[in-house]
C-alpha cells in the first residue's frame, strides 16, 4: 500500500498553517489536530513538571519527623495540588489530548477531527481550568487543603478555597468531555475507506474506549462539583450531614466518576503498548480482537466497581463483598491485554530501541501496581491497608509506573515523527535505567511503610518509619534527576537533534507512510486500507517509497 | 502540492458531515442526561431515606403550576418538531413562527418559575433561611433538591433560548434553509432534551402525595 | 470518508400533533394518578407513564426511530450504564 512517493520532503504542518497568521497567533488558533496536540504537550509538560516539584517538597518534609520545611497546613495544601495537578491535569488530558490528537487522525486515514474548531476549544478550556487552579491558590483564605477528593464534611467546613478549586476541575472536566465527544464521532465518521473497525490500530480502539468514559463519567464529577459549591454558598444542605446530607452518598457521586477516571489513564496507554509491542517485535500482535474488546470491557467494567475505595467509610457488608467481587472481576481483561502482549514478543524479533524499553518497564510496574490493587481489592486485607502508605504506592505504581511511564514511551516513540528529528538513544536508555531505578526507591518502601502502618497525608510520622521514609525520599531526588535527563534529550534533540527518516523504527501503522513531520493534511490523497493494522510484510514495499 | 494558506484554510472548513453533527450533538446531550442523572440518584437516595418528611415537604409546591408548566413545556417540543418539519417542507414562514411559538413558550415557563420561586421565598422557604433550618433534615434536603435542580433546569431553559434565538435569526438570514438545518436540528434535539428532563422532574416534586 | 446521506424521513404534522395529544393525556394520567393513594406502587406507576413520554419524545420529537441505528445503540450503551449505576448504589443504600 504504497503512499506519498516523493524524494524531496515538503512544506510540514509547522510550515503550513490552517489560517491565515503568521507566528504565535498562527498557533494560538490553529484548528490542526497536530498543532493542538502539541499546544496540549507543551500545557501538560509544564504542568506534570510543577507537580514532581510538588512532590519532590512533599518528600523533602518527610525526610524527618516533625516539621522539617513546611508548617503541617502547607503540606495539606501540598498533596492536595500535587493529587489535583498530576491528576487533573497531567494524566487524565496527557495521552488522549497529545497523542490522542496528533495521531488519531492520522491512524485512521483521516485529515483531521470531526470537529477541529470545537478542538482547538477543549484546549482553551484547558487552560481556563488551569488558570483557575492557579487562582485559588492566591483568593483569600488560601490554597485548599481537602486532599484532592475534598470529601465532605471537611470541604463544606474549611476556610480554604475550595469553591475555585474544584470549579476548575468542572472547567477541565469540560474539556475532556469535547475531545471524548470529538473522537467518538471522529472514529465513526472519518475512518478511511477499507478501514472497518477491525481494521483500526489498536490505539484508536483505547481511544475510543477511553472516550465513552470521557462523555458518561465525567458529569458525575460535575455535578458533585457544582452540589458541593452551592453547599458551601448557600447550605442547601445536599451534603451538609447538620442538615441531612448524607457524606457516604458524596463518596459514592465522587467515586462513580473517579474510578472510571482511571480507566481513561489506562486505557489509552494499553492502546500505546499495543503499538509499541509490534512495532519493536516486527511482527503482529496476537490476539488482536481480545485486546481490542477487552478494552471495551474494561471501559465498561470498569463503571462498576467505585466503591472499592470506601470499604472503610461505612457502606453495607453486601455492597462491600459485591464490590469486591467486580473489583477482582475487572482484573481479568487487563490480564488478557498482558498475555497477549507478552505472547507477541515471543519468536518476535525484538529491537530494544527506548520505546520498547520503556514498555519492558511499563510491564513490571504496572503489573506490580495492578496485583497490589487486588490485595486492596480484598475486603480483609483493606481493613488494615486504606488510607496507608500501601494504598499511596499501588496508585503510584499504576498511575505513574502505568500512564506515566507510558507517556514518556509515546514520547520516545513519536518524537520522530513529530519533530522529524531525532534523539540520543544512549541518552535515552540511560534515562529507562535511571527512572526505573529512582522509581522503585520512591516508591516501594512505601508498600511496607504502608504494611508497618504510615498513614497517608500524614506530615509528621513515628519514629520508626524514619529510615524507609529517607529511602523514599532519596528516590524522589534521582526522579527530579531522571525528569531533566528525559526532557532534556527531548528538547535538546528537538533544535539541535539529526534529521529523522519517515520510519525509524519499522512501524507499519499509516503515521509511519507519511512524512516526518506530516504535511498540513496528513496524506495528500486519502488511503485505501487493505490491510491487517499490523501486517509486517508491507515493510520491504514501504521502504521503496522512502526518502 | 503546496498552496496559499488561503486556499488550504478555506478547503479546511468545506467537509460538511450532518449526521457527524448530530451524532456530536447526541453525544452532547448524554453527557447532559448523567449530569441530571447524578442529581436524580441524590433524590432517589434521600427519597429512600426521608419517604415521609419528603412527602411533608410536597405539600408546600403547587400541583396546578408544575403541570401548567409540564403542558407549556410539551407544547414548546411540539412547535420545535413543527418548525424543523415546516422548514423541510420548504415553508419557511410557518418555520419561523413555530420558532417564536417555542421562545415564547420557553419566556412562558421561566415567569411562571419565577413566580413560583418568588411565592416561596415570600413563605420563608429558601436556603439557608431560618424557616427552612426549623423544619426536619428531610425536608430541608427536599428543598435544597428542589431549588437546585429547577434551577439547574431552569438555567437550561434560559441558555435554550439564547440558542433558539440565534437559530431565528439565523433561519431569517437564511444560513438555515431547507437542504442546510443541521443547526436547527441540533438544537431542537437540546430543546426536546430540557422537556425530557422536566417529564421526569414534574412527578418527583410535584406529584408525591 | 463516510458520506452516508441520511434517510430524511419526514414525519408528517398530523404525526407530531398525535404525539403532543398523547403527551397531554399521560399527564393527566399521571396528575389524576397521583392523587389515588397507591402506596408503594404510586412512585413505580409516576416513572412508568414518564418513560412512556419520553419514549414518545425521544423517538418521533428527536427522530431516533428514523435516524441510523448507531444512535439507537448509543442511547442503549449510555441508558443502561445510569441503570446500573443505580442499581449498584442502591445495595448500598438498602442494606445500610
Amino acid at each position: 500500500m504504497a503512499n506519498g512517493t516523493i524524494a524531496v520532503s515538503e512544506k510540514s504542518f509547522y510550515e503550513e498553517s490552517t489560517n491565515k497568521y503568521k507566528g504565535i497567533l498562527s498557533w494560538l488558533l490553529t484548528t490542526d489536530h497536530k498543532r493542538i496536540g502539541l499546544l496540549y504537550l507543551y500545557t501538560i509538560s509544564g504542568f506534570f513538571i510543577v507537580g514532581v516539584i510538588l512532590g519532590i517538597l512533599m518528600r523533602l518534609e518527610l525526610l524527618a519527623p516533625g516539621e522539617t520545611i513546611v508548617s503541617a497546613q502547607t503540606y495539606n495544601t501540598f498533596f492536595t495540588l500535587h493529587g489535583v495537578i498530576m491528576i487533573f491535569l497531567f494524566i487524565i488530558p496527557g495521552l488522549p489530548a497529545i497523542f490522542g490528537n496528533f495521531f488519531l487522525p492520522i491512524q485512521i486515514g483521516a485529515k483531521d477531527v470531526a470537529f477541529p474548531r470545537l478542538n482547538l476549544l477543549s484546549w482553551y478550556i484547558y487552560i481556563i481550568g488551569a488558570i483557575l487552579v492557579l487562582i485559588s491558590l492566591f483568593l483569600p483564605g488560601g490554597p485548599i487543603d481537602t486532599g484532592w477528593t475534598f470529601y465532605i464534611p471537611y470541604s463544606v467546613r474549611t476556610g480554604t478555597n475550595v469553591s475555585m478549586a474544584i470549579f476548575a476541575a468542572f472547567v477541565l472536566g469540560f474539556s475532556s468531555i469535547l475531545t471524548g465527544l470529538n473522537f467518538v464521532t471522529t472514529v465513526h465518521r472519518m475512518r478511511a475507506p477499507g478501514m472497518t473497525f477491525f481494521r483500526m490500530p489498536l490505539f484508536i480502539w483505547s481511544l475510543y474506549s477511553t472516550a465513552w468514559i470521557q462523555i458518561i463519567a465525567t458529569p458525575i464529577i460535575g455535578i458533585t462539583i457544582l452540589l458541593v459549591i452551592m453547599e458551601r454558598a448557600f447550605g442547601i444542605g445536599i451534603f451538609d450531614p447538620a442538615l441531612g446530607g448524607d457524606p457516604i452518598l458524596f463518596q459514592h457521586l465522587f467515586w462513580i466518576y473517579s474510578h472510571p477516571a482511571v480507566y481513561i489513564m489506562i486505557l489509552p496507554a494499553m492502546g500505546v503498548v499495543s503499538e509499541i509491542i509490534p512495532t519493536f517485535a516486527r511482527r503482529t500482535i496476537f490476539g488482536y480482537k481480545a485486546i481490542a474488546f477487552s478494552s471495551l470491557a474494561i471501559a465498561f467494567v470498569g463503571y462498576l466497581v467505585w466503591a472499592h475505595h470506601m470499604f472503610t467509610s461505612g457502606i453495607s457488608d453486601t455492597a462491600r463483598i459485591i464490590f469486591s467481587l467486580l473489583t477482582f472481576i475487572v482484573a481479568l481483561p487487563s490480564g488478557v491485554k498482558v498475555f497477549n502482549w507478552v505472547a507477541t514478543m515471543y519468536k518476535g524479533s525484538i529491537d530494544p530501541k527506548p520505546p520498547f524499553l520503556w514498555v519492558m518497564a511499563f510491564i513490571v510496574l504496572f503489573s506490580i501496581g495492578g496485583l497490589t490493587g487486588l490485595v486492596v481489592g480484598s475486603l480483609a486485607t483493606d481493613i488494615h491497608l486504606h488510607d496507608t502508605y500501601f494504598v499511596v504506592a499501588h496508585f503510584h505504581y499504576v498511575m505513574f509506573g502505568g500512564t506515566g511511564t507510558i507517556f514518556f514511551a509515546a514520547l520516545y516513540y513519536w518524537f520522530p515523527k513529530m519533530f522529524g528529528r531525532m534523539y540520543n538513544i544512549k541518552l535515552a536508555n540511560w534515562g529507562v535505567a535511571l527512572f526505573f531505578v529512582a522509581f522503585n526507591t520512591l516508591y516501594f518502601p512505601k508498600f511496607i511503610l504502608g504494611y508497618m502502618g504510615m498513614p497517608r497525608r500524614y506530615f509528621d510520622y513515628l519514629p520508626e518509619f524514619t529510615n524507609l521514609q529517607v529511602i523514599s525520599t532519596v528516590g524522589s531526588w534521582l526522579m527530579g534527576i531522571t525528569m531533566i535527563v528525559i526532557f532534556g534529550n527531548l528538547i535538546y534533540s528537538a533544535f539541535r537533534g539529526a534529521k529523522a527518516p519517515r520510519n525509524p523504527w519499522g512501524g507499519v501503522t499509516l503515521e509511519w507512510h507519511i512524512q516526518s513531520p506530516p504535511i498540513l493534511e496528513n496524506f495528500h490523497e486519502i488511503p485505501t486500507i487493505t490491510r491487517e493494522p499490523y501486517d509486517f510484510s508491507q515493510l520491504e514495499e514501504m521502504k521503496d517509497d522512502s526518502k | 502540492m503546496t498552496q496559499s494558506n488561503q486556499a488550504v484554510a478555506a478547503e479546511h472548513h468545506v467537509h460538511r458531515d450532518d449526521v457527524g453533527a448530530k451524532m456530536g450533538m447526541w453525544l452532547f446531550l448524554f453527557t447532559e442526561v448523567l449530569l441530571f442523572g447524578g442529581m436524580f440518584l441524590a433524590y432517589a437516595v434521600y427519597r429512600f431515606q426521608y419517604p415521609e418528611q419528603f412527602k411533608l415537604a410536597a405539600l408546600e409546591l403547587d400541583t396546578t403550576m408544575g403541570t401548567l408548566n409540564t403542558i407549556i413545556l410539551l407544547t414548546s417540543s411540539l412547535t420545535m418538531a413543527l418548525s424543523i418539519l415546516a422548514l423541510q417542507k420548504r415553508n419557511k414562514f410557518f418555520s419561523i413562527i413555530n420558532l417564536l411559538l417555542t421562545i415564547f413558550f420557553a419566556f412562558g415557563f421561566m415567569i411562571n418559575k419565577y413566580f413560583e420561586w418568588s411565592a416561596k421565598f415570600s413563605h420563608g422557604i429558601y436556603p439557608g433561611s431560618e424557616e427552612l433550618l426549623n423544619k426536619q433534615n428531610g425536608e430541608i434536603v427536599f428543598f435544597g433538591l428542589y431549588y437546585i435542580m429547577t434551577g439547574l433546569h431552569g438555567l437550561h431553559i434560559i441558555i435554550g433560548i439564547v440558542i433558539l434565538t440565534f437559530m431565528l435569526v439565523f433561519l431569517i438570514r437564511d444560513s438555515i434553509t431547507h437542504d442546510n438545518y443541521v443547526k436547527l436540528e441540533n438544537s431542537g434535539l437540546y430543546w426536546h432534551l430540557v422537556d425530557l428532563i422536566w417529564i421526569f422532574l414534574f412527578p418527583l416534586f410535584y406529584l408525591i402525595h | 470518508m463516510h458520506h452516508e446521506e441520511s434517510k430524511h424521513h419526514t414525519t408528517g404534522y398530523g404525526t407530531y400533533i398525535l404525539v403532543w395529544l398523547a403527551l397531554v393525556a399521560l399527564t393527566s394520567i399521571t396528575v389524576t394518578v397521583a392523587g389515588i393513594d397507591f402506596g408503594m406502587v404510586a412512585l413505580a406507576i409516576a416513572m412508568l407513564i414518564a418513560g412512556i413520554k419520553s419514549a414518545l419524545v425521544i423517538n418521533i420529537f428527536m427522530h431516533i426511530k428514523y435516524e441510523e441505528p448507531i444512535f439507537k445503540v448509543f442511547l442503549l450503551v449510555s441508558g443502561f450504564t445510569i441503570v446500573v449505576i443505580f442499581i449498584l448504589t442502591f445495595l448500598d443504600v438498602v442494606n445500610r
